[in-house]
This record gives C-alpha cells, structure tokens and sequence, in this order.
C-alpha cells in the first residue's frame, strides 16, 4: 500500500491482508481458496487485534480522523429511523458544520445536534471540515430551546477539530456563543447525551458537549487543544505533534479514568471505519439504554445532577487547616501514562 | 477561607521577581515611546504619553479596584497539582514552582471579597504572569467557589479577566471543563438574580474568552485590550490572510456589539460602583 495516508502507516498489515483478501474473493471458489480465505480472515483478526490494542495516542488521533469515519450524517442514516433536518439560526445563516433536526429512534422522539464534516471535498468545504462559526452554535442553541420546550431529549454529536478561527467568526461573536450555549446547556429541563464520535476539538467540541452523560467512542479524542496546536505552543513546532498527543492524555481510556466520560462505546475491531453498520448498531443500543435511563428522571434532579457532574470536574490539592493537603479528584496515576 | 498566600500583597518585593517589565524605564507598545517606570505606575500602569495600559498584576488590580485594606481572599488553600504528569520541554509540576516563586502567586487567579466604595462585591482577578493567565483545575475552582458565594451571599460579581492562554494546556481536558463548569455556576447565579460584571483587560483569549469573561450581565474592556477566541497568529496561519488593522481590540469587539463599554482604567472602579447602582438591590 503506497498510498497510505501519513500517520496510518500503522494500518499497512491490515490494509495488506484486506487486498489479498479482495483478490481471493474475487477468485472463482474452490476448496484451496476458501481454506486460504480462511487462513487470512483468521491472520486478519490476530493482526488487527495486536495493531488496535496498543494503539499510541498519536494513532488515535489518526483514527479519530480516517476519511471513512461515520460522521454524524452516517448515524443518522444508519442507527435511526427518521431525521427531519431544521436548518438555520433564525439570525444570519445556516452553518452546514453543525447538522440538527428532529429524530426518531424506536420509539423516542429526539432532537439531534451534531457536527458534520462532510465526505467529499465539495461537502468538506461546504462544512468548514466539520468546524463551526458562531451561527453554528446558535443553530444548535435555538433547537435545543425547541427541544426543551416540547420535551425532546437532546443528543450532540461531537466531531469537530475545533471551532472555526477566522474574521467572520470572530466579528459574529465566537467566544460568546461558546460561552452562551455552554451557559444555556447546563440549565436545560430536558435529558442531554453527548457523544464523541470522533474528534472533540477543544471549545468547538464543548459548545454542545455539557449534558448528563458524556460518552466517547472508543478511538475519539476529546482535547483542550489539538496535538498540532499544542505543539506548535509547547515545543515550538507542529512536528512534535505525537509527544503532544501523548503528553494531554485524551483517548477514552484516559478521560474515563479521569472521570470525564462517563461511557466508552466500543467499537468493532479495527475501527469504526472499518464497519459503519456495527458501529452504527451499539450506537443505537447505548442511546436506547441510555434515553431509558435519563428519561425517568425529573427535569429538576437533571439539572441539578447535570450541574453536580461539571462541578466536580478538576484535580487540585485542598490545604487543610493543620497543614495537610487533601488531593480532590483523580489524577492519571503512573501505569496510566 | 483563610488567608495564605495569595493575601494581599507586597508589590514591591514581588515585582522584582516577575517577568513581565524589569527595569527603570519600559517601552510602551502603543506608542513605542521609552517611560520612566515609576511614573507609569503613579498613573495605574498607564503610558502617560498614549494612555496605552500596561500589564497590572492581580494583587495591584485589587488595590486600584477596591477599597483600602477591605479585600480578604477566599480560597487560597486551593493549590495546583500536576494531574496528567504533563511534561514538554520541562515538567508541569517543575513550571507551576517557578511560576509561583516568579509571581509569588499559588495560581493564576486570586478570588475574594472587597468593598468597592462602600459596596460590598464577590471579586475574581486573572494575572496574565502566571502561565499566561490560563485557567486549569484551580481557576476553575476559585472561580466556581467565588460565584457560588456571591449566590449564597447575593454579593454582585466582578471578575477582571488578563488570560492570554485560555484553558491551560497542562491539565488537558480538566482544563477544558473548567469552561463549562464556571459556565454553569454563573447560569446558577443569573438565576438566582446577581448581577456580574466582567471586565476584559490585555489579553483575554480563547476558552477564558469563550467562558466567564462573556458571560457578563456587563462586559466592560479596557482600551486596545486584545480579546477573542482563535489567537490571531492562528487565524493568519489557518486562514493564509492579512489581519485588518485592529481585528481582535477592545474597540474591534465594540464596533460589533459584544461589549457594554471601553472603560479607561482610572475610571473603572467608579464605573463598576455607578453598574451595581442602577442594578439595585445591593
Ligand atoms: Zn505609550
């Protein structure tokens, strides 16, 4: 495979079986053909396995980006059964970063508010890459004001690598739409969910990330600051982007431990670009289990436990009266890093 | 709510210590002009030339901003940890030392309450000296603690924002959620009927920007303060454009209505006391 996006070298194993594979299907069938179809799926799984399981950070990031990673519109299609798309912020424009509407799964009736991406380079374009400007935010402010008025749970899909820096969204008001729906999120009378499915790019992710349970596929990351970013800051150069990745501990496994991320959704084995379908699948599960749970609850006690969950996020040292200090929180501890 | 370390003050020794302008004369960089030091800080830290305002440390804010000797710090046993084991060039844990011994501050916001001509209010200031102003687990926390007992107390709330750095990349996303929990503490205090006024100084950036600093019942700024979310060497960067000529200032953000009004520093503490007038009941 020559063709290998940077970063997803890791996958060339896997990427050669798949086109051996391919070949062998493709073949008439004959017993030899089948045992060597046989051999290699087992040979696939074993590699696959070996690969994924001690995915680094940096890798994550690269999965968390694949190209055929379901973005939100895929979920939609695959894992629901109606989606009404509501366009427009009801002020300047319809931001095609940020897709809402209303949505039915089995028999609950939900608002969806989710980034999106887009698959070809004319729908990346159309949608900033998945990187929302202010009317973005307050598109998805203004439906989920709906939704609260009429009782609708909320889920946010997550999958930004931040939110849109340029004049435009600087002169319509970035930080205060950030600061705005974060502000209007946590007082909401109506169950929220929030999912990373993908990227969860710093303030951009967290403008439609405060809700009552925050879970996270398992290779999205959910970062103050992207690794490039980071970088360029800290090491002064975008090309230790890697040592970054790894220094802000932010794949599912640290963020659950850090008691961020309340669920971490599996995802089928070699990623959920591999199998939109399965991932698709224990998606719906998860929200079906989910929405089961938060809708038995009052509005009130949501709310109120919605505020107690980010109250409670942040580690630092309390210093005691007679001299001791109390650690609050929890912190990565050494076989975590 | 003792007193530690972060009680008030003693500028002189801690300003020798701190990075940001040494020596007898500064240069200014609104008007490029060299002024003698000590006369700049007779006049607030404005450049008597342009009236640019130069960088005020936290613990000479609460002096300009309240009344003699009432300030007494909430708080200040709250102190930073290292929870990521984050580590650049140098530790996390190695940088929050020197930052502390540098600034004499335990982290970058000092939170408390003062009088302000004779009015009683919750204050929060930022120093942009301690790790750009950022705002990790610790900020966070005064913060939320400070608008907490603003809404039990009914105080009226000023938080002074200086934070270039947004939410802190050392703490990663604790950082990050720091934005949302001080977002929701003030949604809880908008409820209950305070009334916060949140002034933006030089620089007020990123998630510190896309929090508190916006959420203000009134947004006061200082002149020619640099405000926004994406930091303008970013946007240039991303974007390959040339920035217009004072994108990202106080009178920028102004011109586009998402501030009250440009307040001139020497005029800040009665503007402030004027705003909890008219908003009553205090
Ligand atoms: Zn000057």
């Amino acid at each position: 495979m020559n063709n290998t996006p940077p970063g997803l070298e890791f996958e060339v194993p896997i990427l050669d079986i798949e086109s051996k594979l391919k070949s062998l299907l493709a073949q008439p069938l004959n017993s030899t053909v089948e045992e060597s179809i046989r051999q290699l799926r087992r040979q696939w799984t074993e590699t696959t396995r070996d690969i994924y399981s001690k995915l680094n950070p940096w890798q994550t990031v690269q999965v968390a980006r694949h190209k055929d990673r379901p973005y939100t519109r895929d979920y939609l299609n695959l894992a629901f059964d109606e989606f009404i798309e509501l366009h427009g912020d009801k002020f300047f424009g319809d931001d095609r970063a940020m897709l809402t509407g209303f949505a039915k799964l089995d028999r609950h009736k939900v608002m969806v508010v989710g980034h999106q991406k887009g698959r070809t380079y004319k729908e990346r374009s159309a949608c900033h890459f998945g990187c929302a400007h202010p009317e973005g935010y307050r598109k998805a402010m203004s439906k989920m004001r709906l939704a609260e008025k009429y009782g609708l749970p909320i889920i946010c899909f997550i999958d930004t690598p931040g939110a849109f820096p340029g004049i435009g969204a600087e002169e319509r008001g970035q930080s205060q739409v950030i600061a705005e729906s974060m502000f209007l999120m946590s007082q909401l009378k109506t169950p929220i969910i929030c999912i990373v499915i993908g990227e969860g790019g710093s303030g951009g992710a967290l403008g439609i990330g405060v809700g009552d349970r925050i879970a996270m596929l398992q290779y999205a990351y959910y970062s103050v600051i992207s690794p490039e970013g980071c970088a360029g800051i800290l090491w002064k150069s975008h090309q230790f982007a890697p040592d970054a990745a790894q220094a802000l501990r932010f794949t599912s496994k640290h963020l659950s431990h850090l008691g961020i991320v309340d669920d971490v959704i599996e995802e089928p084995l070699g990623g959920a670009h591999r199998d939109h379908q399965q991932m698709a699948a224990r998606l719906k599960s998860y929200l079906l289990k989910t929405l089961g749970s938060l809708t038995n609850s009052s509005s009130e006690k949501l709310v109120e436990r919605r505020y107690d969950k980010f109250r409670s996020m942040g580690v630092y040292l309390e210093q005691m009266e007679d001299g001791n200090q109390n650690l609050v929180g929890t912190p990565i501890t050494a076989d975590m890093v | 709510m003792a007193q530690q370390t972060d009680s008030i003050p003693d500028s002189e020794q801690i300003a020798k210590k701190r990075g940001v302008p040494e020596g007898l004369w500064i240069k200014c960089p609104g008007c490029s002009s060299s002024i003698y030091r000590k006369e700049a800080e007779r006049q607030s830290n404005i450049c008597p030339k342009c009236r640019f305002h130069l960088y005020v440390s936290a613990r000479d804010r609460l002096v300009q901003v309240l009344d003699e000797g009432t300030f007494e710090a909430w708080d200040a046993n709250i102190l930073p940890t290292d929870p990521l084991s984050f580590s650049d060039k140098k530790r996390y844990a190695e940088r929050l030392l020197g930052e502390q011994d540098r600034t004499g501050l335990t982290d970058a916001a000092i939170t408390g309450t003062g009088m302000i001509r004779a009015r009683r209010v919750a204050i929060g200031v930022t120093d942009s000296a301690f790790i750009m102003g950022s705002m990790g687990s610790v900020v966070g926390e005064r913060l939320a603690r400070l608008i907490e007992r603003a809404t039990e107390q009914t105080l009226p709330l000023i938080i002074i924002s200086a934070s270039g750095g947004g939410a802190r990349m050392h703490e990663g996303i604790l950082s990050l959620m720091q934005m949302a929990k001080v977002s929701a503490a003030l949604a809880r205090y908008h409820k209950s009927g305070g009334l916060y006024i949140s002034v933006l100084t030089n620089p007020t950036m990123g998630g510190v920007a896309a929090s508190f600093a916006s959420l203000g019942d009134l947004v006061f700024a200082e002149p020619k303060a640099l405000i926004g979310f994406a930091g303008p060497r970013t946007i240039k960067a991303t974007m390959k454009i040339e920035l217009p000529e004072g994108f990202q200032t106080s009178e920028f953000l102004l011109e586009h209505g998402y501030i009250d009004r440009i307040v001139d520093r020497s005029r800040l503490k009665t503007e402030i006391a004027q705003a909890i007038d008219y908003c009553g009941k205090y």
